[in-house]
Formats: C-alpha cells, structure tokens, sequence
C-alpha cells in the first residue's frame, strides 16, 4: 500500500483533476484509505486505473456497509490492488439514505444510488449485485441489476442494521420466565 | 432334504411347520420397511454424517437401505440434512413431491427440524413449515448411530402402524397421486374412498380405547 505521504499525494493529485472528489484520507490498520464523494466514484476509480505510476488495475472486492445511525448512513468499499507492485489501496464512497426519517423497515422507499463501475472492473459485476440484494443500493448503468442469494421474490434489504432480524424466539430455560405461558 | 426322504405323515408335518399366514399388508409393509431407497440428497454439513452413515463403519446397508437413488422418482425417503434456507425450500419441496407415494421424510440435525442456531432472516424455522416429517432426528449434527436410530423408528411407524402416516396427521387423505392422475384434484369417488378409509381406521382407534 502507499505510505502516508504517497496516499496524500494520491488525493491531492485526485482532487486537482476532479474538484472535491477525495474527502478524507484515512491510514490505519494496515490500510490505505480514500473517502471519497459518492457522485465522483468512477472518476477516482478510473484515475486510479488509469494513471501512469498509479495502476490499480485490479478490483479485488466491493463491499457494502451499513453505519446506522451514522449520517451519512451506508458506504460502498472497493479494494484496489496493482498486481505489479502488490499495493492495495481502499476506497471509500459514503452514501445518505433518501428515505431516512421515514419508518422504512422493508426498504420500500427510495434507495441510496451509485453509477455502477462494471465498465471499468467487470469483475464487478457480481459484487454490486450482492450489495445491491443486501443493502438495497441501486448501481445506475450496472447490466443486469438482479438479487444474487436472496430469492428473487424476496421482500427488504436484509444486511440493513434495521431489517427485523428474523427467526423465531426461542425458550431457554433463562428465558422461560419472561416468556410466561409458553407451556400452556 | 432330497424327494423322498420324508413320506405320508411326516411330509404333511415338515410342510405345515414351514407356512406361515400373514395378511398382504403386512407383507408389502415389511418388505417396504426392510428396502428403502433414500434420495441422494444433501443440504448442508449433516449430508456428511449421513454419507459417513453410508460408509462401512456404519454401514446403513445392515437395514437394507445402502441403495442411494440420485432420482427422486426410485425414492422413498428423504432425508433433510442440513439447513433449508428460504431460497432452498421450494427445490425441497419440488423434489419431495416429485417422489412416488408411500414416501417418508426424517428431518436430520437441529436446522431442519428447528431452523437451528440460524434463527434469522435467510433459513426457514424447521422444515415441517412447508412438508410433512415423519423423524425428527436431533443434534448439531446428529452422530451416524442417531440418523440409523431414527431409521429404525421410521421402519418401526412402517411395519408396525403405517397409518400413523403424514395423511393421517396432516389431515390430507384423498391428495394420493392415484386420487388426482385424471384432473390434478381429486375426484368425488377417491374423496369418497379416503374418508371411508379413515372412519374406519377411527372406529378401530375408538373400539381399541374403549
């Protein structure tokens, strides 16, 4: 990964070709991190692919996130990686929820957009899908924007921190008296 | 013994001693309990055991059930091994009613009899949700010995009271493949047959109580 100075190097030069794309920088845990303007991904992707000495050619995972309760609430992760010099670099876009404020629980409100990078990282492709099937967060201009795991009839956003948690309560015997009745 | 051995009495004797009378029923079940064809079908890590429960060390070939069939159509019984997530059951369930009628089901290990430690959004919360189980075997996962077990009270419901059936339980005499071959529902005349069938079977059940 690059160091501390290469990384603030990498946002300067980021944000004197695209005006306000990189927020923050972040290099901790072993990691080297671009929080980034959500509108400005594929501009910071395709620098980041593109320039001479930079060369992230490879998209080694996309990740979503839920930071509820924190504004703004969700966050897509990319994980870059040049295969030549074994160097990741994160990236990091923040999303705000569209419905927040709203008793939404089954995600039936507007949903949290992105433009989709398969155009750059085809392998990418899968990876939206499954955020978009769990997080519930529409990639603009991805192919083929289906669930992946969930059924296709499948209601809610279920990786969302505020999607009922599901299953079915269970009597233990510390339990037993809160659940009072049970035994009728 | 060769011709001729035994004459007159003797011979009359040795054959009434060799001839045994049963009713056809309880020879169809016997051989039905004693030759049953699992589906070759795993759903999760219990599918391992129950391989293992296949294998010479446990060897399910001693009740005359080795015989895996990988068509659900030469099946009899299958066996739940493992968690049925929400995306799975309707396979489940396609496959179960795709098998020819008698036909059991043991529900193997505690994610599908209960759903399990995946008590959440993704698995369904035991698999008599959507299908009727005859053995519900517990653990997590159950050893080979406690699948054979439960393999055992299943050839026990076979032989000893078949009726004890999932019809029976879930109420649901007159959906027999048979019953519904013409139309897809079942006619007036096998509704009518199914109910006789059952009151009778009460009646005896009454008459035994009292």
């Amino acid at each position: 990964m690059p160091d501390a100075v290469g990384l603030e190097l990498i946002a300067k030069e980021i944000n004197a070709a695209h005006e306000g794309a990189v927020r923050e920088t972040g290099h901790e845990y072993g990691s080297a991190t671009l929080v980034i303007a959500a509108g400005k991904n594929l501009e910071v992707l395709r620098w980041l692919e593109e320039t001479p000495g930079q060369e992230y050619t490879f998209c080694s995972s996309v990740h979503g996130a839920d930071y509820l309760p924190a504004e703004p609430r969700f966050a897509v992760h990319y994980e870059l990686l040049n295969r030549d010099r074994v160097e990741r670099i994160h990236v990091k876009a923040l999303l705000g929820d569209p419905s927040a404020g709203t008793d939404d629980r089954w995600g039936e409100g507007p949903l949290p957009t992105l433009r989709s990078s398969v155009g750059i990282f085809p392998t990418a492709e899968f990876q939206e899908r499954e955020i978009y099937d769990f997080f519930g967060i529409v990639f603009d201009g991805h192919p083929d924007l289906r669930r992946i795991t969930m059924p296709e009839d499948y209601v809610g956003w279920p990786q969302r921190r505020d999607f009922p948690i599901g299953g079915e309560p269970v009597i233990f015997t510390n339990t037993e008296r809160e659940r009072a009745g049970w035994y009728e | 013994m060769l011709r001729g051995d035994l004459e007159g009495e003797a011979l009359e004797e040795h054959v009434k001693e060799r001839i045994i009378t049963t009713t056809l029923d309880t020879a169809l079940n016997w051989a039905r309990a004693n030759a049953v064809f699992p589906a070759t079908f795993g759903l999760a890590c219990c599918a391992i055991e129950m391989m293992s429960m296949v294998a010479s060390r446990y060897d399910i070939a001693r009740f005359g059930s080795e015989a895996f069939r990988a068509s659900p159509r030469q099946a009899d019984l299958l066996v739940l091994s493992g968690r049925v997530s929400i995306k799975m059951a309707p396979v489940v369930r396609r496959i179960y009613d795709q098998m020819l009628e008698p036909k059991w089901v043991i529900s193997m290990g505690a994610c599908s009899s209960s759903g399990g430690m995946f008590s959440n959004y993704a698995v369904v919360q035991g698999a008599d949700k959507f299908m009727p189980v005859d053995v519900h075997v517990p653990g997590c996962p159950p050893r080979p010995e406690a699948v054979l077990y439960g393999f055992n009270k299943l050839q026990r419901q076979i032989v000893g009271d078949p009726d004890l059936g999932w019809r029976q339980r879930y109420n649901a005499a007159g959906t027999e493949e048979w019953a519904r071959m013409e139309t897809g529902v079942p006619t007036p005349e096998a509704l009518a047959a199914a109910r006789r069938v059952v009151a009778r079977e009460e009646k005896v059940e009454q008459e035994a109580g009292e």
